[in-house]
């Protein structure tokens, strides 16, 4: 069923329609939209056999879910940013106990300063949390990856985060086509834990593993991991055949066929970033994009083969690893076969910095031309950072940097320096 | 002339033979048919309170509940004693996920046998007093405010034991922890500080608190069968001392146990909605002293010369406990 609506509703929409049994909610922008239209549908009867619970932290959000899953309820909730540094304790615990939760982060960035906008910080920061993360490009994708998330973690023992950009995916309101509840139910089996609390068959759980068999315990789990890889596509697949749409899967390529420069991204810049392209298309430009739908497990047989023809790799990340520079671009490297100097790192859209069409044009000229620097900074406001670097360079114990500039702007009436 | 029914007691001891009871009055631990939910080859120290008082409380859970009893567990001794790898202790479904989250994961559990139709099936979550006055408290009081359908057991042996004897939020004034050193002028934890944990639990105006000691172990027991009775958040807070942490013989968890309710300093009571429904008697009131000095943590208290006022100091807390909540008959 077409449905105009905001992308936090789609997803609620989806989640209710996979019958979730537990979900707890904490709120943080920009996730709220979507736990307050599921506890609106768990209050209006809508879902009888779910429970809506308002819990007091994000850790505590993700402890219920733990508590819920391994008693073998399915079990959703969503946060973004802080909240998911907050309950960063139990994520971990959530993949070592093999607990299929389905969790949305609206992806946002992380403080101080404060920001509330959309980038990818929050997500990037548990990457290596055991989680499979699955990142939405559109409205519709985050729809239907919701959907496959509970298949998949639920098949592999494995929880599931869905990313979906902050505000500009979760409050964008888009045309969706919402599956049907019969849909749904063909393609979504029931939960059947393999490993449940239960009376009748009692089980230790979260037992304590020594130096002896720990090794082993971290291995398979990227064994685990590992096998996700080959069999997403399939799923993905299935999903394509049952609802009519390519969603999900590892990557995405658009345009790459003869491309000489080919654009690596996450999430809902593959828009802008393809209308970028098309445009230079036009003009002749051999340029094409590579989507990472799934980036963790890392896909980098299918990064590899999508790479392979081009000459340079411009790799757009809305996160940043500090005193490195890409996070993404790191994965890339490693993938890319040609030499890793070819791999460009653009950083972009931090905490919600506009991306243009204009400026991304820029940076993939000169990425043809070559002469992109290998690490850059879209957009940056360069006298405004001279002029923190020379303050800094003058004093010892320049001080917080935040402070600094707004202190610059005069936006704070701060006596300090 | 009337019936007078003929008691039988321990020597020196308030304990009537449990022999000589009416089934329905006998203990838990006493039948045959116990569960030993927490089986031997645990790997507790010797006199561990905390291991006798789960012990008891889960064993009577099971009871009360026709052994449909799921138990989620915070880290700490009673985690890490009983499930070495690659072995556990635990004869019932358990969890262990974190250190500060077993409240939170007992409600996920009970919020998952509701939607499952399945309530039959009753939730515990325990940890000791670090999991649950300091990193745990969070969570708990989350559980305790939503009301949700879960028994939480505090073992409460005074401080962080796992890690080696640290002062939390639950340590006395004056105790020796690894972290309040018996040295400079006040050694030992500082005064004025610390949680009242059942009177925070009673401000939230849950269904039932409950205090026991490992000393009272029947009545440990019964305040268990009385939580499992009531539906909603519960909350048994069960002193249970540490020969290690604490520095007293392993054979005197019992004594020790029993001199802080009879001192005064523990005060053994039941609440319901935030209001005291029964308080055990202290039967010979002790001074504070004679609790004190069987435990190396409050050895600096006895140097020479004495530290006389502290002792005074906590005497006064004892007294305060004695006429808040009337633990000696007038």
């Amino acid at each position: 069923m077409l449905k105009q609506i905001e992308g936090s509703r789609a997803v609620a929409a989806a989640v209710a329609l996979c019958r979730p049994e537990v979900i707890c909610a904490y709120p943080i922008s920009p996730q709220t939209h979507i736990v307050e239209a599921l506890g609106e549908a768990v209050k209006a009867g809508e879902l009888p056999h779910c429970e809506f619970i308002n819990v007091e932290s994000e850790f505590a959000a993700m402890s219920v879910a733990i508590g819920a899953s391994a008693a073998g309820a399915r079990a959703y909730t969503a946060t973004a940013s802080q909240g998911l540094l907050f309950m960063a304790e139990a994520v971990y615990n959530a993949s070592g106990l093999g607990l299929p939760i389905v969790m949305t982060v609206a992806n946002r960035a992380i403080g101080a300063p404060i920001n509330i906008w959309n980038d990818h910080t929050d997500a990037m920061s548990q990457r290596d949390c055991g989680w499979i993360q699955l990142f939405a490009e559109t409205n519709q994708e985050a729809l239907d990856l919701h959907i496959q998330a509970f298949r998949l973690g639920e098949e592999l023992s494995l929880p599931v985060m869905v990313c979906m950009d902050g505000f500009i995916l979760t409050h964008a309101y888009e045309r969706v086509d919402l599956p049907t509840q019969a849909q749904v139910d063909a393609w979504l089996p029931p939960f059947e834990p393999r490993q449940v609390l239960d009376p009748a068959e009692p089980v230790s759980i979260g037992a304590m593993v020594g130096p002896e068999a720990f090794m082993e315990v971290r291995y398979l789990a990227h064994a685990k991991q590992m096998r996700a890889l080959e069999l997403i596509p399939g799923w993905a697949e299935e999903f394509r055949r049952a609802f009519g749409r390519d969603t999900g899967g590892l990557t995405h390529t658009y345009r790459t066929e003869d491309a000489e420069v080919i654009v690596v991204a996450l999430g809902s810049v593959l828009g802008t970033i393809k209308d970028t392209v098309d445009a230079m298309r036009e003009g002749g430009t051999r340029i094409g994009v590579l989507g990472i739908t799934c980036f963790r497990p890392w896909p980098a047989a299918a990064v590899r083969a999508a790479l392979a023809g081009a000459r340079r790799i411009v790799v757009l990340e809305k996160c940043l690893a500090v005193g490195l520079g890409g996070i993404v671009s790191s994965s890339v490297r490693i993938s890319y076969p040609g030499s890793p100097a070819a791999v460009h790192t653009v950083i972009a859209g931090l905490g919600g910095r506009a991306i243009t069409r204009d400026a991304l044009a820029r940076v993939f000229a000169e990425a043809l031309a070559g002469t992109l620097a290998p690490l850059t900074f879209l957009d940056l406001d360069r006298a405004m950072v001279e002029r923190a670097l020379a303050r800094e360079r003058e004093q010892r114990r320049s001080g917080p940097i935040a402070e600094n500039i707004l202190r610059d702007l005069g936006t704070v009436a701060s006596r300090a320096g | 002339m009337p019936f007078q029914p003929v008691k039988f007691y321990q020597t020196g001891t308030f304990t009537v033979g449990n022999r000589l009871l009416a089934p329905h009055e006998r203990s838990v631990q006493s039948n045959m048919r116990r569960t030993n939910s927490l089986n031997s080859g645990h790997r507790a120290c010797q006199g561990c309170g905390e291991a006798l008082g789960a012990r008891y409380a889960i064993d009577a859970a099971m009871d009360a509940t026709g052994k449909r009893l799921i138990a989620a567990n915070a880290t700490g001794c009673l985690e890490v004693f009983s499930t070495p790898y690659p072995e556990t202790s635990w004869q019932i479904p358990w969890i262990h996920s974190l250190f500060g989250n077993a409240a939170a994961v007992a409600t996920g559990i009970a919020a998952a046998l509701r939607v499952k139709g399945q309530s039959d099936t009753r939730v515990i979550a325990q940890g000791g007093d670090g999991g649950t006055t300091d990193i745990g408290f969070g969570c708990l009081s989350g559980m305790f405010e939503r009301n949700d359908d879960v028994l939480y057991i505090c073992y409460d042996n005074e401080a962080y034991m796992n890690t080696g004897v640290q002062r939390s939020s639950a340590t006395p004034p004056a105790a020796r922890t690894a972290t309040t050193a018996a040295v400079g002028p006040e050694p030992g934890n500082v005064f004025g500080q610390g949680k009242d944990l059942p009177r925070i639990a009673m401000a939230h105006g849950i269904a039932y608190v409950a205090t026991a000691t490992v000393a009272e172990l029947r009545d440990l027991e019964a305040k268990v069968c009385r939580a499992m009775e009531i539906r909603g958040a519960r909350y048994i807070h069960v002193f249970v001392p540490c020969p290690l942490g604490w520095g007293h013989a392993s054979e005197d968890t019992i004594r020790i146990s029993r001199l802080a309710k009879e001192t005064g300093l523990f005060a053994v009571f039941e609440a319901e909605h935030g209001e005291v429904t029964s308080v055990s008697k202290i039967r010979r009131k002790l001074p504070v002293e004679d609790y004190l000095r069987p435990q190396r943590r409050y050895a600096h208290l006895f140097g020479n010369p004495p530290r006389t006022e502290v002792i005074a100091r906590i005497q006064a807390i004892a007294d305060r406990n004695v006429k808040r909540y009337g633990l000696v008959d007038e």
